[in-house]
């Protein structure tokens, strides 16, 4: 096994699935000859042929477009958006058109896309570069938004996602792209969509997260550990459309207490869904509300002052001492 | 043969040659030699302090940064051919247009480094943030004149797209907009041969962008965009017409960034050869305009060394300015969201204060 990070695992893995698959196509904008901005598809133009990995024009509304008419032809593309906040070019191609193409065609047609994109603060990018979309996306039927935390997951979760038959938004924290390694195998290997992940076991309070916060919320869980002898477990959700409630109400039966923390603005995104979804489910087995950690409900700041906006394992912990108060 | 005709491509406007001598004559603007020598001025200012943004970047002392090296003739000409009150729309690369129209270079730089006082743009500077959203500009810029047009001012709204941007749905629907309302509007169209790594060939088949232009109903016209000149007097022709009610225009530049694609990891190597590099370079837009005032005796070594220890002082003094410029802050960012600022918000805003 190699040491990977996660963009090596997120590039090895479509290197895998072009080699196993020639449905499978990739484009982009400068993904082809320069090997993508983040060298995510590096060497892939050369190895697959400009016929299967190319650049396109620079326009996200036609490759979201394009790849809805391949795919109802049978092609599997994989859709490269270069950021996430340019998604709102692309976003009719993807919830109005290809989200809906299995319903409106009573199942004959599908639109088995992945749509990757980079995303998440904390890098200090431009405008519109690191904004956390996904709630928007999560809220449109017919597709599955995918969002990995560390290599081995991207690694398969992105697999299961070329493999799906229905479109399937992938994305990738930047900040996660190089900051660590991890054993990867080799061969291809799948990550099931739509199961969270206990990351760290824990029995007096539950922090659910997803991406780069899963990391933040490990940190919080540590400290507390050390310094009050409070065990938090920790979730990684992987998948937030679908949520893995299972998985969630498993450990709320047993910790009585949970936050949930996103990098997304605090109003109606996923930490709101995964709330509601442990009051359906798990209500009478709370000790305390079910507090959200995020952002606040403005512009993604500029990079100055993103660090500052960007949840901490301090606010987390401000969080955890309120739900273990009551 | 066809019975549909391919378009023709449109003219190509070059007044200098590379060696900067005058090919044609009847298409000289009309410029006093006040004006010639502003043009000059404005282009080595914009060269010195391209160099040492791209320097500061480097040093962290800057954030983001899209270098300029090249484009200087295309993108002065075409801003100096405007007035104060014509309002221009740029797009991440287009800071020296902005700041030749009134940003004051500490904000460009305040900006840079990703401070929101950065976009607070002086009330008497019609220009707004540079936009990072490819092609969104155009469409805007399409409103603002309309605007212009429904109180009968005689502003013209004018901006600025690559070669890629072309490619987006925006910039149709802008320019097609433009021309539907006869709007007062110059799109300029800066051909620097790539988008990030994707050369024009690979983004269209049209063949020239200028012809664009056609299928929207509006003039169109290709410049040589390293000659000031014939940039200038393009720009003029399109402003004039837009002030006086004749509708907007799209001009296409012929120009090249020399460096990367921005300071954020691109690398030119990888898309774009030594050869053509250095072909690009031999087209210098500050070269051939230096020959050719020199030639009339207009500008000299001693003229060209005190812009250069201008420009270098006034990076100096803005990057003081901008050091020294207050902190962005979490409660100042949220007030910023509203005029009036909702329940929610204000709850939200307590967890930051202290
Ligand atoms: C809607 C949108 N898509 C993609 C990008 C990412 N991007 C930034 S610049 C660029 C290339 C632009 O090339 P061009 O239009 O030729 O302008 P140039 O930078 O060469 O001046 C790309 C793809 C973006 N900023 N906005």
């Amino acid at each position: 096994m190699a040491q990977l990070t996660m963009i090596q695992a997120i590039s090895n893995a479509m290197d895998l699935e072009l080699g196993r698959d020639e449905k499978v196509l990739l484009f982009g904008e400068d993904v082809g000859q320069s090997g993508g901005v983040f060298r995510a598809t590096d060497g892939l133009q050369k190895k697959y042929g400009v016929e299967r990995v190319f650049d396109t024009p620079l326009a996200e509304s036609g490759i979201a477009g394009l790849a809805t008419g391949l795919s109802i032809q049978g092609f599997r593309p994989i859709a490269e958006i270069q950021f996430f906040g340019f998604v709102f070019e692309a976003m009719d191609e993807i919830a109005g058109q290809a989200a809906r193409m299995r319903y409106r065609s009573g199942g004959r047609y599908s639109c088995p896309i992945v749509y990757r994109a980079p995303f998440g603060g904390g890098v200090k990018t431009p405008e519109l570069h690191a904004d956390s979309l996904e709630g928007v996306l999560a809220q449109m039927p017919g597709i599955k938004v995918v969002v990995p935390s560390n290599p081995y997951d991207a690694k398969g979760l992105l697999i299961s996602a070329i493999r799906d038959d229905d479109p399937v938004f992938f994305l990738e924290h930047m900040k996660l792209y190089r900051s660590f390694r991890q054993e990867v195998p080799e061969e291809a290997y799948t990550v099931p969509l739509g199961q969270a992940k206990v990351v760290r076991e824990g029995k007096d309070v539950t922090i659910i997260s997803y991406g780069a916060m899963v990391h933040t919320a490990e940190k919080a869980a540590e400290e507390w550990a050390k310094t009050r002898g409070i065990s938090a477990e920790v979730i990684d959700l992987r998948t937030i459309r679908p949520i893995d409630i299972e998985t969630i109400v498993a450990s709320v039966k047993k910790t009585h207490r949970a936050v949930v923390l996103q990098e997304a603005q605090r109003t109606a995104g996923i930490a709101a869904e995964v709330v509601a979804q442990i009051n359906e489910q798990a209500i009478f087995y709370l000790e305390a509300p079910v507090l959200r950690i995020a952002p606040p409900d403005t512009i993604y700041p500029f990079a100055m002052i993103e660090d500052e906006w960007l949840p901490t394992p301090k606010r987390v912990m401000s969080a955890l001492e309120k739900v273990m108060s009551l | 043969m066809s019975a549909i005709a391919p378009t023709k491509p449109t003219t190509y406007l070059q007044v200098l040659d590379a060696e900067g001598n005058v090919v044609n004559p009847s298409l000289m603007p009309n410029l006093t030699d006040e004006q010639l020598r502003s043009l000059m001025h404005k282009m080595v200012f914009t060269r010195i302090w391209d160099q040492r943004a791209i320097k500061l970047t480097r040093q962290g002392r800057l954030g983001f940064y899209a270098p300029v090296g090249g484009q200087e003739a295309s993108m002065i000409g075409s801003e100096a051919a405007t007035e104060k009150e014509d309002f221009l729309f740029p797009s991440y690369r287009d800071v020296p247009q902005s700041v030749w129209h009134g940003w004051p270079l500490y904000q460009a730089f305040l900006y840079s480094r990703g401070h929101q006082h950065g976009g607070q743009f002086p009330q008497d500077v019609h220009v707004i943030m540079p936009q990072i959203i490819i092609g969104a500009q155009i469409v805007q810029t399409a409103g603002t004149a309309l605007a212009f047009k429904l109180r009968k001012e005689k502003r013209v709204a004018f901006t600025y797209i690559g070669d890629g941007g072309t490619s987006q749905g925006d910039f149709y629907e802008g320019i097609n907009f433009a021309g539907a309302y006869q709007a007062p509007a110059v799109f300029v169209v800066q051909n620097n041969q790539f988008a990030i790594s994707v050369p024009v060939a690979l983004q269209t088949a049209a063949e020239t962008l200028a012809n664009k232009a056609v299928a929207a109903g509006i003039p169109g016209v290709q410049v040589d965009g390293m000659d000031v000149l014939a940039v200038y007097g393009a720009m003029k022709q399109a402003v004039d017409r837009a002030r006086a009610g004749e509708g907007p225009s799209l001009i296409e530049t012929m120009t090249f960034r020399y460096g990367p694609h921005t300071m954020s990891g691109d690398d030119p190597t990888r898309y774009r050869s030594k050869e053509l590099e250095e072909e690009w370079q031999k087209k210098d837009p500050l070269v051939r305009f230096r020959n050719f005032l020199q030639s009339k005796n207009l500008w000299s070594k001693e003229d060209e060394d005190l812009v250069i220890e201008e420009a270098k002082a006034a990076v100096n003094d803005a990057l003081a300015k901008a050091d020294a410029y207050q902190k962005m802050t979490i409660p100042g960012l949220i007030d910023s969201m509203f005029k009036t600022l909702p329940a929610d918000l204000i709850a939200q805003r307590t967890e930051f204060d202290s």
